[in-house]
């Protein structure tokens, strides 16, 4: 069987790829969508725990399906607010949305 | 109802309306009066229930109706209140409850009910009349429910005395009735004589209460409760009559008594502390009524009465007892047949009679001092009312003529006989009861009883001077009633007076009824060496004391003296007063006598001047200026270095410019050095965050794991 350490690793790669794009893209669906990869990151860890640890204990797969609706809100709210903004500043890129400022 | 509880709800029905009239029904004239006296007649009927009750049972002396509750814990015993109705109680209950719904019915044509409101009447002043068809006729009184309001809580205060059965609530009483009184005599507040009077019961009776006050403390150390059941038991008796008390080698008993004395001479008014009494005729007169007769100076005798069993152990306090009564008797009766006001006259009249009660009880006669308290009740009052109502057909009479004249002066009355014919002839009863009218009269009935006991017992010194006191009292009563009655008018006012109101008149006829009828109850029973029947006052009474006091046996010489004195004294003041016309033709307006001794101004020397001056000088110029002022000079000073070098080395350098000016600097120095790092760029913030992520994880690696 697949040791648990190359899950992690897995795991571990997608979650840097995913902070490497919500910190450097421009577009803010681009960050949306590096934020999606980091909790899905965190899924495949919890479900690989969950696995190779007590399988009849079910928390691990539950934590994964709270953390899918939670993303899923998350997405919607966020898609709907980058609509609004463009709506009003005619832009998706996160550096010219600088209002709050000193 | 069992008739214990309903001596419980006797007191109730004033205090209730003296609750509604002052919260509720204080604009309404009509309403408060009929609350006032539905109260009274609630009361009245009470008591004459309980009276009635009181006479069926048998052996009430043995076996009083009693009830008691316990009231407050005091250590590891109560403090109990209750009602007592023995013999004694349930009589005095009897002639309390009629004579205060007499009042109370008088007092509604005595502030002339159903007058128009005066033309400029003030509250605090006695009404000055009103303007009606051109005539000036009498006007209503401004604070009629007012009036009514204090009587119903005086009448309240006397009926929780009677029905007491310990000193403490008796002492409730008391003092309502105190406050009453003052509340009272200074009803016309807006006169400045009003005023001071009204000081001056209020001290002086409190001096009394205070030695009173006293007394019951005193008793209560020593025996441990205030019930008069309790006390007077054989042994509580003998151990009060063998503890000496320390004091001029007096008995614990005879301390007490003297200490519950004291505070009856202030409260009935008798020598040394007699000189409110007088002065309280400047409240209105149904007021001189209330507390001349049927409460507050009755409540004073009651009290000793009560306690006779208590005073009666230790025969020094009985002399003191005896010496104050005989002396006030015979001291302010000279006073009397000086006195040229209608209700002066009658008030020191109370004195002198009071005195023969108290001089009767110094001389163990306690059935005759009972008897002349009820009797004297019943005629006093009706010659306070019917004084009243002569003042008020004087005031008639100077609102029609418009000539202003003192209308309580006797020397501006005369011939009223014909124009208050009603007024006149119960005055007349209720002199004559005063006099000791033979035969008829309540008053001869008792004060013969009080002179066949002090000279059956061989008190030959009370005897000639209680007998002296009652001929000057025939003397003066009938000086009075000449004067008053008879002759021909002396002013234009006297001249038009008017026959008074029903509601006025009626308690006079009531009263007057008493005045007689009342005296029969109390024949001795070898009245003229006849065998009657037994005395029924003498062996109601008697039977609340333990040992039935014996009535004196029948003598010719006691008898003879009480006809002597009255008839003579009646006579002569006739024949003395039948021309005089004016002030200066009295041979007896004599300065002494005029000015009561001189009473007023010896205090006025001996207390009041040396408190003015204590007050001015030690109180006013030494303590509060030098002492006190002193101090807070000193202290005012201290307090402002103090706080002006806190203020200086403290407050500003520490608290103002390390503090408060100090965190202000560093969070804007902070604050402006921060702000470059707010780009407004979420990713940089980001950024920022992983970095802080970092050190924090790595310093907590660092520290917590490694």
């Amino acid at each position: 069987m697949i040791p648990l350490s190359w899950y992690l690793i897995l795991a571990a790669a997608l979650f840097s790829i995913g902070l490497f794009g919500a910190l450097s893209r421009r577009n803010a669906v681009a960050i949306l969508l590096g934020i999606e990869l980091m909790l899905n990151a965190v899924n495949i860890n919890l479900v690989a725990f969950w696995r190779y640890g007590d399988v009849t204990a079910m928390a691990g797969q539950v934590f994964a399906i709270i953390v899918f609706a939670v993303a899923a809100a998350e997405v919607a709210v966020g898609l709907a607010l980058v609509i609004s903004v463009y709506r009003r500043r005619n832009t998706v890129i996160a550096d010219e949305l600088d209002l709050l400022k000193w | 109802m069992s008739t214990e509880l309903l001596i419980w709800l006797i007191p109730l029905p004033p205090l209730l309306a003296f609750f509604l009239i002052v919260l509720f029904t204080n604009r309404n004239k009509a309403l408060s009066h009929s609350i006032a006296i539905g109260a009274a007649f609630l009361s009245w009927l009470g008591a004459m229930i309980v009276f009635v009750d009181a006479l069926a049972k048998k052996d009430l002396g043995l076996n009083p109706f009693t009830s008691s509750i316990p009231w407050l814990p005091t250590g590891d015993t109560w403090l109990k209140i209750g009602v007592l109705i023995d013999p004694l109680s349930a009589t005095v209950l009897f002639f309390v409850a009629w004579i205060v719904l007499m009042i109370f019915i008088y007092s509604v044509g005595y502030h002339n009910f159903g007058q128009p409101a005066g033309d400029h009447d003030h509250a605090g002043l006695p009404p000055h009349g009103a303007t009606d068809d051109g005539h000036t006729v009498p006007s209503i009184e401004p604070m009629y429910s007012r009036f009514f309001a204090f009587i119903s809580l005086f009448a309240f205060g006397m009926l929780t005395l009677v029905v007491s059965d310990n000193l403490l609530t008796l002492f409730v009483g008391w003092e309502i009735m105190g406050l009453c009184s003052y509340l009272l005599i200074g009803f016309w507040y807006g006169k400045e004589s009003a005023r001071d009077a009204a000081i001056k019961a209020f001290m002086t009776t409190r001096i009394g209460d205070v030695f009173m006050l006293l007394g019951i403390v005193f008793l209560y150390s020593v025996t441990g409760t205030l019930s008069f059941r309790e006390i007077f038991t054989q042994q509580i008796l003998h151990t009060l009559a063998v503890i000496p008390s320390g004091v001029f080698g007096l008995s614990a008993a005879g301390l007490i008594g003297l200490l519950l004395f004291i505070g009856t001479i202030g409260k009935s008014a008798q020598f040394p502390l007699h000189v409110w009494l007088p002065d309280a005729m400047e409240g209105p007169t149904p007021v001189s009524a209330m507390i001349h007769a049927a409460t507050m100076v009755s409540a004073g005798v009651y009290a000793v009465i009560r306690m006779f069993p208590l005073i009666s152990l230790d025969e020094k306090t009985m002399a003191i007892v005896a010496f104050i009564g005989a002396f006030s008797a015979l001291f302010a009766a000279t006073i009397a047949v000086a006195q040229n006001d209608i209700k002066r006259v009658l008030a020191y009249s109370t004195i002198s009679q009071l005195g023969f009660m108290i001089a009767a009880l110094g001389i163990h006669a306690y059935v005759a001092a009972a008897f002349h308290l009820v009797t004297h009740a019943f005629f006093k009052a009706l010659l306070f009312l019917g004084s009243g109502s002569v003042i008020h057909g004087m005031e008639y009479g100077v609102l029609h003529t418009n000539k202003h004249v003192d209308p309580q002066d006797m020397f501006n009355m005369g011939g009223l006989r014909t124009k208050m014919p009603i007024t006149f002839w119960t005055f007349l009863i209720g002199g004559f009861a005063l006099s000791g009218f033979p035969l008829i009269t309540a008053g001869f009935w008792s004060k013969d009883e009080i002179l066949a006991e002090a000279f059956g017992n061989g008190h030959v010194i009370v005897f000639v001077t209680l007998a002296f006191a009652a001929f000057l009292t025939a003397f003066y009563t009938m000086r009075q009633i000449t004067l008053t009655f008879f002759g021909e008018a002396r002013s234009d006012a006297a001249e038009r007076a008017q026959e008074t109101h029903w509601t006025m008149t009626t308690p006079l006829i009531v009263l007057s009824v008493f005045a007689v009828a009342f005296g029969w109850v109390g024949i001795p029973e070898d009245f003229l060496g006849l065998h009657l029947s037994p005395s029924w006052f003498h062996e109601f009474v008697g039977s609340t004391l333990a040992a039935r006091p014996e009535a004196v046996p029948f003598n010719w010489i006691a008898l003879v003296t009480s006809l002597i004195v009255a008839l003579g004294g009646l006579g002569l003041g006739y024949l003395v007063y039948r021309n005089v016309q004016t002030a200066e033709q009295d041979k007896l307006q004599i300065g002494v006598l005029k000015n009561k001794w001189y009473f007023d101004e010896i205090y006025d020397f001996l207390f009041v001047k040396p408190a003015y001056w204590f007050a001015e000088n030690i109180v006013y110029k030494f303590i509060d200026q030098g002492v006190i002022n002193g101090i807070l000079h000193i202290v005012g000073p201290a307090t402002q270095g103090l706080g002006s070098f806190v203020r200086n080395y403290f407050d500003l350098p520490v608290i103002n410019r390390f503090f408060g000016d100090g965190s202000a600097g560093v969070t804007w120095w902070s604050g402006k050095n921060l702000r470059s790092i707010q780009t407004g760029r979420i990713q940089q913030y980001l950024i920022l965050s992983l970095i802080l992520l970092f050190v924090v994880g790595g310093l907590l690696y660092y520290f917590l794991l490694a």
